[in-house]
């Protein structure tokens, strides 16, 4: 087992209007010193303005064997894009 | 490079399942990026895992011969400069160990293996820093090694490991340049400046080639790696490659590259160089290095000495949350 920190992961608010994205992770003891260390490890150049701590443990993934099952679904669904359906060409801004 | 690959073999164990190798095989050679929790056969993973930590280790132990020079920077600017470049390396280093954990192997083991002398890391740091000179020397010839290597590690088959690249390429070019400006300075320079800079181009130069690793025809697990797309070139490419660029940047400081068999070679459109002396590579990887016992050493105490404030950080996390708990 283990004796190492909890570990953290990292996301970075570039600039305002982006939405955070996931850079990397931390070990820290708790969400005080793992958001130091994120600054330290991955904002030493204006990368963003905003950080997210978030406990590695916490996150909840799917399971890439259960990919076809999750994501498959959508494939046969084109008539949920726009371009499945056929306006004619005078038919102006829709 | 920062890897010395030396391990016997990186073999494909007959008892994984012949369809999710199939699989597997097919996603890398499309260029596919393998994530952690994606199946992946156990070479790969154990290939992987010790190649990130020990370049891991490299960014780490890489820090001693130019923390070294920290307090006795020749003016603030090189001070202030020099320890933004030392922090990047431990940055580095974090990013590599968290790419290293997602394969499943802890950070306190990757330590473990480090303090204990287990485990490798590049040859280059187990030589001295004598002069002020050897700080531009190592910016310009070590990181520049290290970029030559790097690069192509951005697009390496293994998600976490690529991402860690961008992350370290899009900071490295500010040590190699810093170090070169460090070399132009003293070779142009008083005459004992420039006899500085030519004494630690003299000394660094075959240590540069032999980051690269060993030849070809002596690195048996390169054809498996560069099937899976975890090395992108071969050590000799790369070794070259450097070379054919960093030999015009020594003339352009009027200094000499310490190679009486240098040479443009025309028909190949390459430089041709001298032997390297493998046996001071394979002895400095046996731990022989000239101040491979200094490096360890001050690794193992700063470790120790820091344990304190691991502790107090522990406690004070276990306190908060239990009072928390309790309110
Ligand atoms: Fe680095
Ligand atoms: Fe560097």
């Amino acid at each position: 087992m283990s004796s190492d920190w909890p570990l953290w992961e990292v996301f970075i608010r570039a600039k305002g209007g982006l939405s955070h994205r996931h850079v990397g992770s931390v070990h820290a003891p708790d969400s005080e010193i793992a958001l130091r260390h994120a600054r330290d490890t991955y904002t030493r150049r204006m990368e963003g303005v905003s950080l997210w701590v978030v406990r590695s443990a916490d996150i909840v993934a799917s399971d890439p064997s259960d990919d076809a099952a999750m994501f498959d679904p959508a494939a046969d669904k084109v008539y949920r894009h726009p371009t499945f359906y056929t306006i004619p060409d005078d038919v102006k801004h829709i | 490079m920062y890897t010395t690959e030396l391990q016997k073999t990186a073999k494909v164990a007959s008892t994984e399942d012949p369809d999710k190798l199939a699989a597997f095989e097919a996603r890398v050679a499309a260029d596919e990026f393998i994530e952690p929790k994606d199946w992946m056969p156990e070479a790969y993973r154990r290939t992987l895992t010790r190649q990130i930590s020990q370049h891991a280790h490299s960014e780490i132990v890489g820090m001693l011969p130019e923390g070294n020079w920290i307090t006795r920077a020749p003016s603030l600017r090189r001070k202030a400069i020099l320890l933004a470049k030392v922090q990047d390396e431990a940055g580095h280093g974090l990013y590599l160990y968290s790419a290293a954990e997602t394969l499943g192997t802890s950070r306190e083991e990757m330590i473990e293996a480090l303090h204990s002398g287990k485990a490798k890391y590049s040859t280059i740091f187990n030589y001295p820093t004598l002069t002020w000179a050897d700080i531009g020397a190592i910016g310009w010839l070590v990181d520049g090694a290290a970029i030559m290597n790097q690069v192509p590690l951005q697009r390496t088959s293994y998600g976490p490991y690529a991402r860690a690249m961008v992350r370290v390429c899009k900071e490295e070019s500010f040590h190699q340049r810093q170090g070169y400006e460090i070399m132009m300075a003293m070779a142009a320079g008083t005459a004992d400046q420039k006899r500085m800079a030519q004494d630690a181009l003299n000394r660094w130069w075959w240590p540069s080639l032999m980051m690269f690793g060993p030849p070809d025809e002596n690195s048996p697990n390169t054809a498996q790696s560069m099937r899976w797309r975890i090395k992108r070139e071969t050590n000799d490419e790369l070794r070259q490659k450097f070379v054919d660029i960093t030999v015009p940047q020594a003339g352009a400081l009027g200094l000499t590259v310490p190679d009486p068999a240098l040479g443009w070679n025309e028909a190949r459109g390459h430089y041709d160089f001298g032997e390297i002396d493998w046996e001071e590579f394979y002895s400095v990887v046996r731990g022989e290095g000239p101040v491979a016992r200094e490096r360890m050493q001050a690794r193992r105490e700063a470790w120790e000495q820091g344990a304190w404030v691991r502790e107090a950080a522990a406690a004070h996390a276990e306190k908060h949350s239990r009072k928390q708990e309790a309110a």
